[in-house]
């Protein structure tokens, strides 16, 4: 794909020292800082060479306990019918991020639902609750040091009942 | 039954008040329709063209205060637990639960992992048959509710327990 | 005589409603009749999907990924193990490729079969949802013969499937989709061209191609809005560049471009394509082959990641599957195409009559267990 190095060099130019330039050459991501994201997205949105138009996923991914966590976006434009796959990494003790819910309407509940998983903080997300569990759940059941709870509500959550295995 | 039978003309039948009002309740056990995941697919399969419920006088109602007989259909999440109690409080007696599928026996196959996940529905609300399978066919459901009627018509609602 | 008090009211639908196609929870705000804020609450399905990736080897996943899209399983466990295969640059005989798209495509229109029912269902009409459970069942007998399982299938493997076509399936197949074809005349004069049908549909819960895009809304919903946009075709997979298939989309006929009726009517259409695409497939199918020849001996793909998508019969399916070399994923993410569509509902849905919401939530066609995982 020659997508990948095209947006790398745009941004570059336009937002010098964004990217982090990855140690072997490869097309498959780009790597930017999380600072100027926003911008960033707002850009690459209405760029008439780069027009990604749709959001098509937000990944949380919780790399192992000693590393941190990251979100992968990929994008999509319709018009252009290219994509791309931008990853931001984040620390794991506070992690957060500029919300790009404001760019793309879809970016909204993916995003709910990565906080939801992983406790990332959207910095200007409007609507910031948890998406899929309950509203008073503990904990971000998708990072790799989650514990599963015992008891919720008076319901018990054992991993094997008595007598199974 | 006894001395009364056979006595009277054609098209007459003598029998205990109790038997008939359970034999009557449990040939038109009308279902709450309540789908919660993967089982209530086949739980509509069963009532519609092919397998039709309602010769087995089964029928779906859409509110837990018309219906006698609830299906649990699915995955109980500790989300919608709360839910599944209070539906089945709004159900007016007597009334019976079908726990449908390895998830609401069990946990089924979301047992191990499933943080979110209730293993096994008869946690929070009584289950008189339980119909295995993940999901189960449709004719397994129809077992099940067959069950279902020969223990409804074995109560004896108006007799005094002892 | 005294003002006429009025406020808005908070109504609640579900989680347990007869036309949430599950457990779908909608906080509606309403000014009289007329809509003023609707929000979803999902999430009283999430089973740990993706938990459960984290703690299963690959080929554990599948049956997870039937469990996801419960009404169209074998599209979803095609992407995966598509992903998988890409990731592990694994190559399939023939004879499975076409497997597979023959397999998918009787899925679609098993799905959209339930969908237009449904969607029947909750503009009132229960007739067109017995007919249509008909011709679905002999779809469900078709897949029984084969792998032994009418809903959840686990049928595709990484490399191959788990069972070969069995003895009399051509015949089947071929006898299904002649008489198939007829009946889909019937829906139409049934339930497509109803009056009662296009007064509740047609015109209702437009939306428009950017919003639709902006949400990243796919699949017919997408194409409801008048954007020709199939991965099939635009960027195809397995082996869909040997078909030949239109991608219909929605053009106004009863309404404007991208209501309700448009939506419904491009998954009408959708099942005749497929079963042109199942004809020559059926036609074309290499008639000897070994299934299981390019099972590998361990799933083991190497140190990487792919973001991999497919056409499920809601729309983009995407996997985003991360390997550390082990033989458990480090992280599947399912991209499900109707948690998207579902994300729209509050911005088409605002403004419109409370009975429409459901004709509006119907012709979206969203699965729980897609969305929730």
């Amino acid at each position: 794909m020659i997508i990948n190095q095209k947006v790398s060099d745009i941004l570059e130019v336009k937002f010098p020292g964004v990217v982090i330039l990855p140690d072997e050459p490869h097309n498959d991501f780009i790597q930017i800082h999380p600072e100027k994201w926003k911008e960033i997205a707002k850009f690459i949105k209405t760029d008439s060479e780069l027009k990604f138009d749709s959001c098509q996923c937000i990944t949380g991914v919780d790399l192992g306990i000693e590393d941190g966590l990251e979100v992968r976006y990929n994008f999509h434009s319709m018009q252009l019918k290219h994509k791309i796959e931008i990853r931001i990494a984040v620390e794991r003790k506070n992690p957060s991020i500029p919300s790009i819910e404001q760019v793309w309407r879809g970016a909204n509940w993916l995003e709910r639902e990565v906080y939801d998983m992983y406790g990332i903080r959207f910095k200007g997300h409007r609507d910031l609750r948890r998406m899929l569990l309950p509203d008073d759940w503990k904990g971000w059941p998708l990072r790799k040091d989650y514990k599963t709870p015992n008891i919720y509500n008076g319901m018990k959550i054992p991993k094997v009942r008595k007598g199974w295995d | 039954m006894g001395f009364l039978e056979n006595r009277f003309e054609d098209n007459i039948i003598t029998a205990k008040l109790d038997q008939i009002l359970s034999w009557a309740r449990s040939t038109s056990a009308w279902y709450f329709q309540f789908g919660l995941a993967c089982c209530a697919i086949e739980m509509m399969a069963t009532a519609a063209s092919r397998h039709d419920l309602e010769r087995i006088g089964m029928m779906p109602r859409s509110s837990p205060r018309q219906a006698d007989v609830m299906i649990v259909a699915g995955t109980v999440t500790l989300k919608m637990a709360s839910r599944v109690k209070l539906l089945y409080d709004q159900m007016a007696d007597p009334k019976y639960v079908i726990s449908m599928g390895s998830c609401a026996n069990s946990g089924g196959p979301y047992s191990r992992q499933g943080y979110h996940v209730l293993k096994g529905v008869d946690q929070i609300i009584p289950v008189d048959v339980y119909v295995p399978g993940c999901p189960p066919r449709p004719e397994s459901l129809i077992e099940g509710l067959l069950k279902l009627q020969d223990k409804i018509r074995k109560e004896r609602p108006l007799t005094k327990k002892k | 005589m005294g003002l006429v008090h009025a406020e808005e009211m908070t109504l609640n639908i579900g989680p347990q409603h007869p036309s949430t196609h599950g457990v779908l929870r909608l906080k509606v705000k309403t000014d009289g009749e007329i809509i003023s804020e609707i929000t979803p609450v999902i999430g009283y399905l999430h089973r740990c999907f993706e938990k459960h990736c984290e703690n299963l080897s690959y080929e554990q996943v599948i049956p997870f990924t039937d469990r996801c899209d419960y009404i169209a399983a074998m599209n979803n466990s095609f992407g995966y193990v598509l992903a998988v295969e890409k990731l592990m640059d694994i190559q399939v005989p023939e004879r499975v490729e076409y497997i597979r798209v023959i397999m998918a495509e009787y899925n679609r229109i098993a799905s959209h079969l339930l969908a237009l029912g449904t969607f029947g269902l909750d503009v009132g009409a229960y007739t067109p949802f017995l007919y249509m459970f008909r011709d679905r069942e002999r779809i469900l007998d078709l897949f029984e013969i084969t792998c032994g399982a009418r809903l959840l299938y686990n049928y595709m493997w990484v490399g191959g499937v788990s069972h070969d076509l069995p003895l009399g399936f051509m015949e089947a197949s071929y006898r299904f989709l002649d008489e198939f074809e007829k009946n889909i005349n019937e829906y139409h004069n049934i339930l497509s061209y109803n009056k009662i049908f296009i007064e509740r549909s047609a015109d209702v819960g437009i939306m428009p191609k950017d919003v639709a895009i902006d949400y990243g809304v796919t699949g017919p919903n997408l194409r409801g809005s008048g954007v020709k946009w199939d991965l099939r075709k635009d960027e195809p997979y397995s082996i869909y560049n040997r078909f030949k298939f239109d991608v219909p989309v929605g053009t106004g006929i009863m309404g404007s471009v991208g209501d309700c009726w448009d939506r419904y009517w491009v998954r009408a259409e959708e099942m005749q394509e497929s079963i042109k695409i199942i004809r020559q497939a059926l036609d074309k199918i290499p008639r000897e082959g070994n299934v299981h020849e390019a099972l590998p001996k361990k799933v083991r793909p190497p140190k990487g990641s792919i973001y991999f998508r497919t056409e499920s019969p809601r729309g983009d399916l995407g996997y985003y599957i991360i390997s550390d070399g082990t033989p458990t994923p480090l992280r599947v993410k399912m991209r499900s195409p109707a948690f998207t569509a579902l994300s729209a509902l509050s911005e088409i849905a605002t403004g419109w009559m409370l009975s429409d919401v459901l004709v509006i939530l119907g012709s979206l066609d969203i699965v729980l267990g897609e969305i929730d995982r």
